[in-house]
């Protein structure tokens, strides 16, 4: 048992460091605090890689006594510290997530290094943890994107640093215990919890519009979970406790499961986020700053969709089944209709959400495809998607950094001054449309094929997805990076600095091996997805799959083949 | 039943009382430290009697002489059980935590007179009766005691006019509403022939058709001057008006005991004597609880001032607590104290913020006045930002545990629908609570907000940092607060 508690020293050491960061490191500015007249500078400073002294400097200079230079010196140490400090904690979490997914073995299926104690013993409330190959994909995910984040923070958040560091690992936290929750109401808590530092990033740091957007945020998932908080109550109350492993073997009544599905539904598809609940995504990813905007599309957003897999499918199959239509005829739309407004925008980080709500809608389908290709599929396409679309928003934050606008018409010729930058961002524009080659592909492709197996015309309709992605993302590519520079400050850009180079190279560096190698991800996860399918299908009572263990081991090994082909090189 | 027994099970009563015309005596003195010498020794007279509610030799003869924990005194006019101590125990921290924070507050607003703890300490004493009280009589003089010194509280800074102008309110809707309760108690006397709580329990289920009906509206009128007091809606109005006018020290009192009291005076008569008629008051308190909900949640949205925004979440609250009683199960009275307990604390803990603040001779009050609270002042921002999140039920904080109980209780009773406006409400509920939020971090302070200056008196800091770090930790440590509420319960109900 040396793996005992390794989920919950994961889930709960950035928390840690938060509090550590908050008691010890000393900010009595936390970037501005300590003057009234606080007029954050936001002066476009060429490089933005060492970020902070200077909006601080700024704040602190209204005095010249030598109290107050003091002051301002402290201020920028304790700026610094605070930095340091949250990228050594995220990356000893990364580091922590690494060990974890050692320990993962993925050779088993079911929960692992599961944790359980007693939590709440008066309400039959239990603290259990536990990741599968599904969950495990997740927890990476968080661990990943975080480090990237406080990189990018580093650069692009001038103000209180102190005060937004500790809302992003207070954020890391709140995630990983999502994606390892095996208790409803700590799933709840962990799932609600992420509410709290969103709105705080969105609405402190965030662009124009951002009380607006951390409102809209806020109030939409709010209203979502608490629907779902009902279920979880109606649920554990019918099976007597609130941990999930033993709620997945049970069946609801079917009038009931209908309506639990329902309210589950009112949560995962604000969160996915699913057409047409989709609209506090444009502005909230628009608004918040790229750190945020990364967590929001890396992580937040597979919430739903795990929710789906995890709740919908394994607790309430019936029900599941029963809304298949509706989950088909929602996805399609999010698709076909996130595409074409995606290719109406004129703002980069709100093109990019809608393509994210187009994206989620290929999750979906494969998810309620319930064949194998479709449900390796949405796997794949929410890590996938986790990374292209989080590199995404982190390109577009590098051009915001040093333009302050994310107006693409304002952009153009971008490729001739930075042309490390533009390799990038092709990488991840190619990755976004789904080129072969990169981990776009392999999950638009078996999403597309599980659909094309229930039923040709929803392939035929989400292959508009495909076609039209392509077209908003090489549109996107064309405005920005290449034709005449227009704009006299574009020519005054800089390249790529070191630590930019830091947060995209990795990314750049998954994408690429996740499109060449599906089966370094796919390995993990194609069992546990392959039990999933198995239970349901038994509860379905279709024998449409075989489900005892020999064909089992055959259809995984058949529904490896064809990512595993060599993609035709671009 | 021999006096010595009676004097043993009321001993924190009286322990209260007499320290508390030591208080009032003791505020004769012309001296100018006088007020706080006072203070000091009112907080210690409660600490006092709260030893003395669980004091060990007391406890100990308690047990001896009854099976059922709950011990008679005066001629059964007043019972000691688990529940008794449960709701005291929380009347008399609050009560604690208020005068904590009271002094520094009537010092700037130059009314810092001795006779205010003795007031508080005899609200308090008043309250204790209260949820002791095991005969209409008992009842109605307990609460007589604590709304007659609330009255005088509310008034308190006599030559302010909004200050009178809510005593005078508050007193005359009071002594309406002790009216209707009096009629209540003479109607259910009338139909029962008794006042004694343990025989209108075995009388009002025996009752013929029309007795019970008789019966039926003396209820009602006791539910509705209950409902007075705990400002559930249709009878809230006073709320926001008595909270804006009275000294906030008194709002910050107003807003934490004096619910429990009244909300555990409601359980042990409904629970109690009528608990065999529960369908009956059932359906009373399932129209107050989702109209003060959604009264609360959506009146709060449209106020400006931060006490009249206080006051319609009070009001919300109560409905969420009231949920509770509406099951009329076990179940349904634990979430309502496990609600309640941790409302108090989150209701202090935000008062104690709105205390800590001053303008130049003036305090916070509109809403505007906190914005950039967390640039001009962080620790207490992020006292504010927990309670207020805690308030609007979302989790890892205490007010979402609070709610998740309720919800369990009001599912388990196939109440889905009351659950589900419930939520509803609360979602609503979350704007006006966010608001505060945004505008403290999001917004830059006013010119007004700017001059603000916290305090750095001891007795608040001490009050918001405990209530804010108990909004917290409550999620690792829920238990004791639970286990608590069930004793308490089972004590209710064991009759």
């Amino acid at each position: 048992m040396a793996h005992s508690y390794l989920l919950s020293a994961l889930t709960f050491l950035p928390l840690v460091g938060a509090l550590f960061i908050v008691l010890f490191v000393r900010g009595g500015c936390g970037g501005n605090c300590a003057c009234k007249t606080s007029s954050n500078a936001t002066a476009p400073d060429g490089g933005g890689c060492c970020g902070g002294s200077k909006a601080t400097g700024g704040c602190c200079g209204a005095g010249n006594t030598p109290e107050n230079k003091k002051a301002s010196c402290r201020c920028a140490q304790s700026v610094k510290t605070a930095q340091l400090f949250a990228l050594a904690v995220s990356m000893l979490t990364l580091g922590l997530a690494g060990v974890v997914f050692a320990a993962f073995d993925p050779s088993q299926t079911g929960f692992q290094l599961v944790e359980r104690l007693a939590w709440i013993p008066s309400l039959n409330i239990v603290y259990v943890k536990g990741i599968d190959g599904i969950s495990i994909w997740f927890v990476m995910l968080a661990a990943l994107l975080t480090p990237i984040c406080v990189l990018s923070a580093i650069g692009g958040v001038k103000k209180r640093v102190k005060e937004f560091m500790v809302a992003l690992l207070i954020l890391e936290t709140m995630m990983i215990g999502v994606f390892t929750s095996l208790d409803f109401v700590l799933f709840y808590v962990f799932f609600e919890g992420v509410l709290i530092p969103m709105f705080l990033i969105i609405g402190i740091w965030g662009g124009e519009k951002r009380i607006y957007a951390s409102y809209k945020f806020f109030l939409y998932t709010f209203l979502g979970s608490v629907l779902m908080l009902i279920a979880i109550i109606a649920m554990s109350l019918k099976v007597g406790t609130t941990d999930m492993t033993v709620m997945m073997g049970q069946s609801f009544p079917k009038e009931m499961a209908l309506w639990l599905w329902m309210a589950f539904f009112a949560s995962f598809a604000v969160k996915t986020p699913m057409w047409p609940f989709h609209t506090w995504l444009p502005y909230a990813h628009v608004e918040a700053p790229t750190a945020g905007s990364v967590i929001l599309a890396g992580v937040l957003l597979k919430m739903g969709g795990y929710g789906f897999l995890r709740v919908s499918i394994q607790m309430l199959p019936e029900a599941s089944a029963y809304f298949t239509p509706l989950m088909f005829a929602l996805s399609l739309i999010a698709i076909v209709y996130g595409s074409l407004v995606a290719l109406a925008q004129t703002d980069m980080k709100k093109l990019i959400a809608y393509s994210s709500v187009a994206h989620m809608g290929f999750v979906t389908l494969g998810i309620f495809s319930m064949n194998r290709q479709g449900l390796d599929g949405a796997m794949y396409i929410m890590i996938s998607h986790g990374l292209v679309a989080s590199a995404l928003f982190l390109g577009v934050g590098v051009v915001y950094d040093r333009m302050h606008t994310r107006d693409i018409a304002r952009f153009g010729g971008v490729a001739s001054v930075m042309p490390r930058y533009a390799s990038f961002f092709m990488v991840f524009t190619l990755a976004a449309l789904g080129l072969p080659g990169t981990s776009g592909f392999v999950g638009e492709f078996l999403a597309m094929q599980g659909v094309f197996e229930v039923n040709t015309w929803l392939a035929f309709f989400a292959a508009f997805g495909v076609v039209l992605g392509a077209a908003y993302m090489l549109w996107l590519y064309r405005r920005v990076f290449y034709g005449e520079i227009k704009h006299e400050d574009v020519r005054g850009l800089q390249d790529l600095c070191v630590r930019e180079k830091a947060m995209l190279a990795p990314l750049a560096a998954l994408i690429l091996a996740m499109g060449i190698y599906p089966l370094c991800v796919q390995t993990h996860f194609t069992k546990d997805i392959g039990k999933l399918m198995a239970e349901y299908n038994s509860r379905i009572g279709q024998i449409g799959e075989n489900i005892s263990a020999e064909s089992l081991k055959d259809t995984v090994r058949l529904s490896l083949v064809p990512p595993s082909m060599p993609p035709p090189s671009p | 039943m021999d006096i010595s027994q009676s004097i043993t099970v009321a001993m924190p009563e009286l322990t209260l009382a007499v320290l508390g015309l030591g208080v009032l005596l003791g505020g004769l003195s012309k001296r100018a430290e006088t007020p706080i010498a006072i203070n000091m020794l009112a907080i210690i007279a409660i600490g006092l009697t709260l030893i003395t509610v669980f004091l060990p030799a007391r406890l100990a003869i308690v047990a001896s002489e009854s099976q059922t924990g709950a011990m008679l005194a005066f001629n059964g006019m007043f019972r000691d059980d688990a529940f008794a101590r449960f709701a005291k125990t929380i009347i008399l921290i609050a009560s604690a935590f208020a005068l904590m924070m009271s002094q520094s507050y009537l010092r700037k607003e130059k009314i810092a007179h001795a006779e205010y703890p003795a007031l508080i300490l005899f609200a308090t004493l008043g309250m204790m009766l209260m949820v002791s009280a095991n005969h209409a009589l008992a009842l109605y003089v307990g609460l007589e005691l604590q709304s007659l010194s609330l009255y005088v509280l509310a008034a308190f800074n006599r030559d302010n006019a909004r200050s009178s102008e809510a005593g005078l309110k508050y007193f005359v809707l009071g002594a309406l509403s002790s009216g209707l309760l009096l009629y209540g108690l003479s109607l259910i006397y009338g139909f029962t022939g008794t006042l004694d709580f343990a025989r209108l329990a075995t009388v009002a289920g025996t009752l013929p058709t029309d007795q019970t009906q008789g019966l039926v509206v003396g209820l009602v009128f006791v539910c509705a001057a209950l409902a007075f007091k705990i400002s559930a809606v249709p009878f809230h109005m006073w709320t926001p008006d008595v909270y804006e006018g009275a000294p906030t020290s008194v709002t910050t009192f107003f807003a934490a005991a004096p619910k429990v009291a009244a909300m555990a005076l409601l359980a042990r008569f409904l629970y109690g004597p009528l608990g065999a008629i529960s369908e009956q008051w059932q359906q009373i308190m399932v129209l107050a609880a989702v109209a003060s909900m959604l009264v609360g949640a959506c009146a709060g949205v449209m106020q400006t001032n931060l006490k009249r925004l206080m006051a319609y979440s009070t009001i919300a609250n109560i409905g969420f607590a009231l949920v509770g009683l509406a099951t009329a199960g076990r179940e349904g009275a634990e979430a309502t104290f496990v609600y309640l307990a941790i409302y108090t604390i989150n209701v202090i803990g935000a008062f104690g913020v709105l205390l800590a603040l001053r303008g130049k001779g003036r305090e916070l009050e509109n809403i505007k006045d906190i914005a950039g609270l967390s640039k001009t002042n962080p620790a207490l921002a992020f006292a504010m930002a927990v309670f207020m999140f805690s308030l609007a039920g979302v989790p890892p904080l205490a007010g979402f545990f609070g709610k998740y109980i309720v919800f369990v209780a009001a599912v388990k009773a196939n109440m889905v629908p009351l659950a589900v406006l419930g939520v509803a409400a609360s979602a609503i509920a979350a704007f006006y609570y966010l608001r505060v939020v945004k505008l403290m971090y999001f917004d830059d302070a006013t010119k007004a907000g700017a001059e603000l200056e916290p305090t750095k008196n001891l007795g608040i800091r001490f009050v918001v940092s405990a209530t804010a770090l108990l909004a917290v930790i409550f999620a690792i440590w829920p238990s004791p607060l639970i286990d608590g509420a069930r004793l308490a319960i089972n004590s209710l109900l064991l009759g």
